[in-house]
């Protein structure tokens, strides 16, 4: 039996194809589309699953949807008439849209369908609930048979969290919390009030979090959220706009209570900031941590399946795994909307149509489920671009870019099937020595175009994690952190903890700066071996040159762009910034070796996120 | 008329006849919508549309 899975039409369109109890493929539009976090029906990502499968829409059984478009409706209507006449203003915004568009999403899905199978009818569309799909996205590739299934996000149609039991082929849901008390939104909210932008930027506000000091924890957890003993919370909605106003904080109640007010986007960061992020952190862990922990005592499970994008915050998840509640821990490497398209399939599959499921090893491969690219197309396309390459064999690639990431060259490494979810593992990534003093710096402001103060992860040989970091557990998929062994570090001055937040990049805080927090704490790649042999092996050899199986792991990307997913991209991205050396395959390319007219303006073209 | 049946089998499924007027309300101010040429742009807090 083959299901489709898609979601979309909010953010993070994506399409994802399960066959038998096999993940075939799972895709971003974004990533063929080149428009960050695109929301648009999921055409290409479905062409491409539906290529990897072999096969066409007339073969696929079922076509499930992640969101149910009239409960969301519901919410809607529900929230603006508990509010009115407060929030006309976003009202008459909202509503033309969902009355021309979004109401008829089943009528525009099956549309789009139709396209590319005139014989598709609707009893084929099938729909699930938006956190049945994020539970079903985190349990059902998951290698257990029983499992404490968290969700918790923004919100989906009416829940912001919930709490399943998973059980063989079956998810049923037991507690959930709904709009407008949401962690994902809470934390939104003070992305949004430290000056970032929504649904973008919180990923930076759990970075700024290191440089600064929790002063404002109980402050948030006196006035903002109500955190109760079994994990359950309420906000209080005088500090939250979201309901009314096309704005996530009330301004005015948020600057009498913090003392500071709001930080303009792209203005300087301030210590407030680095604090304000630090506290709500903190906030966020102890709510996880909380909810975390009464649910097991609940349910008595040992292990704990995560979705929904708060699972994307991987120092809480470091946290929650640290405390030892649960014996093991598995996150959707695609938490967020994205994964609603798989969880959707799966969902589908096994619970919809009641398939036997195995649960054995984990479905996800390593989270290499998108496009690929042979040696041939890759070539055609390098050629076309008036690319100068040499092709190496392996042995040759792996010796010659080893001895590139000693001399501090930042590389850009293409392999193989394209990442599944936000984070790039390897096969779409920029690479370099970890060891590298001036490599955060580098790659921050001339490869990156990104704000200076963001840490980069590093990509470790699974069999090593152990011996460089304060890790119990595998973490291929890069969510989770953990802290730099003592023995790596490196004395800091008197003065450390008195300099202002940003100073403290500048001073070296272990034997591999380049990935170390200013709090010696690091995001976590391990490499296995049984699903990125090629990467397994670069990591190897520089650890035969080095005696360091560590590199720096950060997307191929710059700053409000996706992720590259074709040799094109890969060679725009790397004429348009200063990249070293390029390798797509075993094609090697150097930068100096390459025509300089082809270089262009490349960051222009992306809008900042 | 397939969506009208579906909207009236979801109200009544989840007992929200509540909604039935404003829900009547959008739909004839829809209409207008619809046929006027009113460009739609999505707010940008979150996903909360």
């Amino acid at each position: 039996m083959r299901i489709l899975g898609i979601s979309g039409f909010y953010h993070d369109s994506a399409a994802a194809l399960v066959e038998n109890e096999k993940i075939i493929a799972a895709a971003q539009e974004e990533r063929f589309t080149r428009m960050k976090h695109d929301a648009s029906f999921p055409l290409n990502a479905i062409e491409s699953c539906l290529k990897a499968g072999n096969t066409d829409l007339s073969a696929v059984d079922f076509v499930v949807f992640y969101d149910k478009p009239f409960i969301k409706f519901e919410r809607l209507l529900e929230t603006y008439m508990d509010y009115a006449p407060r929030g006309f203003s976003s009202f008459r915004q909202a509503m033309p849209l969902w009355i021309k568009d979004k109401l008829f999403q089943k009528n525009n899905l099956l549309k789009h369908l139709k396209k590319l199978d005139p014989k598709f009818c609707a009893s084929r569309l099938l729909f699930t609930e938006h956190h049945l799909a994020h539970a079903a996205s985190a349990f059902y590739p998951s290698p257990f048979e029983e499992a404490l299934v968290l969700t918790m996000d923004g919100v989906g149609e009416w829940t912001t969290t919930s709490a399943a039991i998973g059980n063989h082929n079956e998810i049923k849901i037991f507690k959930e919390i709904h709009f407008p008390h949401s962690l994902g939104l809470l934390y939104s909210a003070f992305t949004y009030y430290t000056g970032f932008k929504v649904n973008s930027g919180e990923y930076k506000l759990m970075g700024l979090a290191p440089y600064g000091v929790p002063k404002y924890e109980s402050l948030i957890l006196d006035n903002i959220i109500d955190l109760k003993e079994d994990g359950s919370f309420r906000l209080n909605m005088d500090y939250f706009d979201f309901c009314t106003e096309l704005r996530m904080t009330n301004d005015e109640k948020f600057e009498a209570l913090f003392g500071e007010s709001r930080r303009e986007s792209e203005s300087p960061l301030r210590q407030f900031d680095m604090d304000l992020a630090a506290s709500i952190q903190k906030v966020l862990e102890k709510a996880v941590i909380r909810l975390a922990t009464h649910l097991q005592k609940v349910t008595g499970q040992q292990n704990l399946c995560l979705a929904g994008g708060v699972a994307l915050n991987c120092v809480a998840n470091g946290k929650l795994l640290q405390e030892g509640i649960f014996k093991d821990i598995y996150i959707q490497p695609a938490a967020g909307d994205a994964g609603g398209a798989l969880g959707a399939a799966f969902y589908g599959y096994y619970q919809i149509k009641n398939n036997k499921r195995h649960a054995n090893i984990d479905k996800m491969e390593g989270s290499y489920l998108g496009p690929q690219f042979d040696s041939e197309a890759i070539t055609s396309s390098l050629t076309a671009l008036g690319a100068n390459f040499d092709v190496l064999t392996d042995d040759q690639l792996y010796d010659t870019v080893t001895n590139d990431l000693i001399e501090e060259q930042a590389i850009g490494w293409f392999q193989g099937r394209t990442e599944f979810g936000p984070r790039a593992l390897g096969n779409r990534s920029i690479i370099a020595d970890a060891r590298s003093s001036k490599m955060q710096e580098k790659l921050n402001l001339k490869i990156k175009f990104r704000e200076s103060f963001r840490p980069f992860a590093p990509a470790v040989l699974a069999e090593d994690a152990s011996s460089w970091f304060d890790l119990k557990s595998a973490s291929p998929y890069m969510l989770l952190v953990a802290g730099i062994l003592k023995k790596h570090q490196t004395k800091l001055p008197k003065n450390y903890e008195n300099l202002f937040g940003i100073e403290k990049l500048n001073i070296p805080r272990s034997s591999v700066p380049a990935i170390t927090h200013v709090d010696f704490s690091a995001r976590i790649q391990t490499v296995h071996k049984e699903t990125n042999p090629r990467f397994h092996q670069l990591l190897s050899k520089f650890k035969e040159k080095t005696g360091c199986g560590i590199l720096v792991n950060t997307s191929f990307n710059i700053r409000g762009e996706p992720i590259v997913l074709t040799p094109t991209d890969a060679f725009r991205c790397f004429m348009g910034t200063d990249m070293d050396v390029l390798v797509i395959g075993n094609c090697y390319l150097q930068k100096d070796n390459q025509n300089p007219l082809l270089k262009e303006d490349y960051k222009a073209q992306f809008h900042l996120d | 008329m397939n969506f009208l049946t579906e909207l009236f089998s979801y109200l009544f499924k989840r007992k929200k006849w509540k909604l039935l007027p404003i829900i009547i309300i959008l739909l004839i101010f829809g209409v207008l919508v619809i046929l006027s040429e009113y460009s739609l742009i999505s707010p940008f807090v979150y996903t909360l549309f």
